[in-house]
């Protein structure tokens, strides 16, 4: 659903809402994905984000919010100075992530590490500041971050939703919308749940002790 | 929020509303949020705006890689043209500001993209400023402008590396022209015939920018998008009609935007781009960059 205030914004640091506010908010949202600033980051750009990141500032936008800088921090535009001196160690390298017409023209990988966590994340910056992360650690997602999100792979077994949506209403979370996707029956099933409230640490390390759940992410708004 | 610009139009005129009225109780209804609270929003966006007009006034910045800057300031102080001490030069000067701001990664509204960020804020507050009208009618003019382009986002695009510049300038054009529009007095009909009018204009437009960094043309582009809304409002109110109905130009734009060949979508693979001195000064530029570690 298109909001008055995404086309009304966001404010933002120059000069590209899809090349600097949406690389920025891509940035962000694959720092969610481990839980705070990564000790490594490997940016894979395609297509335009490639060709004509550098100029502006696609890389500094994208470091700045691995480092959770928002897309109207001014402290973007030194992004990558600062990630050197915070032992954020990051590589950028051009690729090719599929045929022009598959894979929208502003498409990013991301692959993160912090601690014991890694995980790769696939997203495009699709105009206006607006974003779609596509794929996470190779399961197909659609997450917008214009929600708080709850990401998780489970079992796929009888009553797991209700479970988790009991878990989200005990902590007085309410449920937006809710996507359930499975490979093949009884295999993995893959959940995205996109709730009214940010979720706090405790409703996802519940949902995590689930002995049928194999990992959780959370994910936070980030858009304007 | 609404799909079709002809069903705002006509649930503004059943009710007696304006078009602004519509979007805010629209957008309230999606979002579940009051209208005073999206309304404070937009009034901070405007606060942005016009910090980012002031501050590109000035004229002391330059750009990341120094291929644009200080051209706001000439169009205030320089030598005039016909259209000195006009409205409609101190709206060229704003936008050329705004998009001074942006290039050198400075805090702008994108709005509807950072690309196309000067056309708006140009248009409505200087228009509103020679008007003497307050705030509130300007944070009614963007409600109606993110109506409109909310409209482009979902029939066609806001992407210049999907659509070339025709939906970033091209967009941001229509938005402010018919924003603008009823901000000055006009009907929910003359505001889209407004938006028809200025988004003909910029059908075809590509997105060529220089290295591809949103600098040149893109500065200039904000320039003639803003004059092109200037030139369709003063036709709308005038009474002018455009006979393809908006939504239909809308949904022009974006066939035009999927057929247009990659290197005229954000790419700096043709147009101007392309150029030999487009090329000599990209890769000048480039390196400039490269070398500060900026």
């Amino acid at each position: 659903m298109v909001s008055l205030l995404d086309i009304i914004g966001p404010v933002m640091v120059g000069p590209s809402s899809s090349h600097t506010a949406g690389a920025c908010r891509l940035g962000l949202l694959a720092r969610c994905l481990v839980g705070g600033t990564p000790e490594h980051a490997r940016v894979e750009l395609h297509g335009s984000f490639a060709r004509t990141g550098e100029g502006h500032g696609t890389d500094k936008a994208i470091v700045g919010g691995l480092m959770g800088f928002r897309p109207d921090d001014e402290r973007i535009r030194d992004a990558l100075g600062i990630a050197e001196r915070e032992g954020l160690d990051y590589r950028f390298e051009k690729t090719t992530l599929g045929e022009e017409n598959e894979v929208h023209p502003n498409t990013v990988r991301i692959t993160v590490e912090r601690r014991d966590r890694s995980t790769v994340m696939v997203g495009s910056s699709l105009g206006a500041g607006r974003v779609l992360v596509t794929e996470i650690d190779g399961y197909p997602v659609e997450v917008t971050g214009n929600y708080h999100t709850i990401v998780l792979v489970a079992e796929d077994i009888p009553g797991s939703v209700a479970r988790i949506a009991t878990i989200l209403a005990e902590d007085g979370i309410n449920i937006a919308t809710l996507r359930l996707t499975r490979k093949a029956r009884g295999g993995d099933a893959f959940m995205v749940i996109e709730v009214d409230e940010a979720p706090d640490e405790k409703a996802g390390a519940d949902i995590g002790a689930l002995p049928w759940v194999r990992w959780v992410y959370r994910l936070d708004k980030v858009s304007a | 929020m609404y799909h079709s610009l002809a069903d705002a139009i006509r649930d503004a005129e059943a009710s007696g509303k304006t078009l602004a009225q519509v979007a805010l109780e629209a957008e309230s209804r999606d979002q579940g949020r009051p209208v005073a609270e999206i309304r404070d929003a937009l009034g901070r966006a405007l606060g942005v705006m016009r910090g980012a007009v002031s501050r590109g006034l000035v004229g002391d910045l330059h750009s990341t890689s120094g291929l644009v800057g200080g051209d706001a300031a000439k169009l205030r102080e320089g030598p005039g043209g016909p259209l000195v001490g006009t409205p409609f030069r101190d709206v060229l000067a704003r936008a050329l500001a705004v998009q001074e701001v942006n290039a050198a990664m400075g805090v702008i509204v994108a709005a509807p993209t950072a690309g196309g960020a000067g056309v708006l804020p140009a248009v409505l507050t200087g228009l509103a400023d020679a008007r003497r009208l307050g705030d509130d009618a300007v944070i009614d003019a963007l409600a109606t402008a993110g109506l409109i382009g909310a409209v482009v986002a979902q029939r066609a695009s806001l992407s210049g590396a999907e659509g070339g510049c025709q939906a970033e300038t091209g967009a941001a054009a229509g938005m402010a022209a018919g924003a603008a529009t009823e901000m000055l007095g006009g009907s929910p009909s003359q505001a889209g015939h407004a938006v028809a009018l200025a988004q003909q204009g910029t059908l075809g437009l590509v997105c060529d920018p220089l290295g591809g960094l949103v600098e040149l043309p893109c500065v200039f582009r904000n320039a003639t998008g803003a004059a092109i809304a200037m030139a369709a409002i003063e036709m709308a109110l005038a009474g002018i009609t455009f006979a393809i109905p908006v939504d239909e130009v809308i949904d022009t734009m974006g066939e035009i935007g999927r057929a247009m060949d990659v290197r005229y979508r954000e790419t700096a693979g043709g147009g101007l781009a392309a150029t030999p001195t487009g090329r000599r000064l990209a890769r000048e530029r480039l390196f400039q960059i490269k070398r500060s570690g900026g």
